[in-house]
């Protein structure tokens, strides 16, 4: 599998030892994600955080129609946008049937050579 | 200034037999036809980019094909703004007196020559590739966050978004060009296939072979079309990461270009805006401001963007039923317009419009240029 930034694979590396990371910046404390070595807000250097892994659903839809047969043979499957408590949005798939403004708490599973961040409605899953 | 004095373009659907380059070809010479042009008297070429015949340096490629020599030329690349971002090039250059004739075309046989499965899996790379793609997105399912957060905050459901699908139609009807002219109804959006929810297929623009040209000159032509305004906005390149899906900013991009041309909404007659899915037409109206927050639908249902309402919106049908050519998608609503304001838009002749406002949206609402063009 090959990336196009090198924070990429440190990020899914952390998803294979079910650990949700991101970047916090050095200088101004803001979040940042995707994760990358600079704030893009001030400019300063970033380190890796790790997410409690809880948030809100922001955004969800159903896709149906999937972009390539592999994903096809796990259509339909549900995408979210989720703000994650730390203050930063990310894209996951979600549990079916998940709504905006629901809490959610993230899990992953395994989907081919990658461990695949998936929100699961929080509080009543356990 | 800068003139609008030629417009071309092909019929768009399934078109076989053609490439990119020859579609291309058909646009541009009935774009310069329409001008009263001849080859050695273009100077300038700005071409789009074709997902059939991806190249370095497609504007050269097209200029030996076509057989022009100009002093400036080269591809320009916005998504679904490229037309209208071509079209603001154009003025600049003109007016920078860098051109006295410029082209502007784009074409792909995007339907015959690469098919459906292949454009869907090419167009959701478009995503973010490490933080994205792996989830297995679509541009579809890209604008369906889009609408699911709109339908939430405004409190509105999927028949709202239908109704600008059944306008484009019943809009396309009267274009002899357009793909798709059987009139739908609301009820047959909402029962149409689902693609990603909340948009079904008829909430998606299809995938289409065509193309579109247009010529921008130092000098009127008869018809005196000016690109009178542009201006444009690029705030974020991937969902995830628009800080406000209720929110893309716009009313600051259409409010600048409209100051350019020194006009206010009220003088508009006529609207253009880039439609690759319904709910891109109620964002784009509600924030370049021909509709208040949460009420585009509403206004549709009332007749405000029909052919005879106060702002006839995409009179030949624009992407959701003209069709999808890729960059000569966006550059139809262009040619669209011109011809409005031109008097010559055959049987779709509006009662003599003077101004247009066409607006384009590249990536998910992350592109945009918008332009005013009148007639002087």
């Amino acid at each position: 599998m090959t990336m196009a930034e090198p924070l990429a694979a440190e990020f899914w590396q952390g998803c294979a030892q079910g650990e949700l990371r991101y970047r916090r910046c050095e200088g101004c404390g803001a979040t940042q994600f995707p994760p990358r070595p600079f704030c893009t807000r001030c400019g300063g250097a970033t380190r890796w955080a790790v997410s409690r892994g809880l948030g809100t659903v922001y955004a969800v839809t159903r896709v149906e129609r999937a972009p390539t047969p592999d994903f096809a043979a796990l259509a339909p499957y549900d995408i979210l946008l989720v703000d994650l408590d730390e203050g930063f949005r990310m894209m996951a798939q979600g549990a079916p049937g998940l709504g905006i403004g629901e809490r959610v708490r993230i899990a992953f599973h395994r989907q081919g050579e990658r461990a695949l961040p998936r929100f699961d409605r929080h509080g009543e899953d356990a | 200034m800068a003139w609008i004095t030629g417009v071309g373009d092909t019929a768009f659907g399934r078109l076989e037999g053609e490439t990119a380059l020859s579609l291309m070809a058909r646009a541009a010479g009935a774009a310069l036809a329409e001008a009263g042009l001849e080859r050695k008297e273009v100077d300038g070429l700005i071409c789009g980019y074709s997902g059939t015949l991806p190249h370095l340096m497609l504007a050269t490629v097209f200029a030996e094909y076509f057989g022009l020599a100009p002093r400036y030329a080269h591809a320009v690349q916005a998504g679904g703004a490229t037309g209208a971002a071509m079209a603001m090039l154009g003025q600049r250059l003109v007016d920078a007196g860098e051109c006295r004739h410029l082209l502007i075309v784009a074409g792909d046989n995007r339907l015959t020559g690469q098919g459906r499965d292949s454009a869907v899996a090419m167009l959701a790379q478009v995503g973010e590739r490490d933080y994205e793609v792996p989830f297995g997105p679509t541009i579809p399912a890209y604008y369906a966050l889009v609408a699911s957060r709109y339908m939430h905050v405004h409190g509105l459901g999927e028949a709202d978004l239908a109704e600008f699908a059944v306008l484009m139609r019943r809009h396309a009807a009267l274009h002899p060009g357009a793909q798709f002219k059987d009139a739908i109804t609301v009820a047959e959006v909402l029962a149409s296939r689902p693609i990603a929810t909340p948009l079904k297929l008829l909430d998606c623009c299809p995938v289409s072979d065509g193309a579109a040209a247009l010529v921008v000159s130092a000098a009127p032509g008869e018809t005196r079309l000016r690109i009178a305004g542009a201006a444009q906005l690029h705030r974020h390149q991937h969902v995830s990461a628009a800080a406000d899906l209720a929110d893309f900013g716009l009313a600051d991009c259409a409010g600048r270009a409209r100051a350019e041309a020194g006009i206010g909404v009220e003088q508009v007659d006529l609207l253009a805006l880039y439609d690759s899915f319904t709910i891109t037409l109620l964002i784009l109206l509600e924030e370049t401001g021909f509709a208040p927050r949460g009420q585009a639908a509403a206004l549709a249902r009332a007749g405000v963007f029909a052919r005879d309402g106060r702002w006839p919106l995409n009179t030949h049908g624009g992407l959701l039923s003209f069709g999808h050519s890729g960059v000569a998608g966006g550059l139809a609503h262009l040619v669209e317009a011109a011809r409005q304001l031109a008097g010559r838009a055959g049987a779709r002749q509006l009662r003599q419009p003077e101004t247009a406002f066409v607006h384009g949206d590249g990536g998910v609402l992350s592109a945009h240029v918008s332009l005013v063009l009148r007639r002087e």
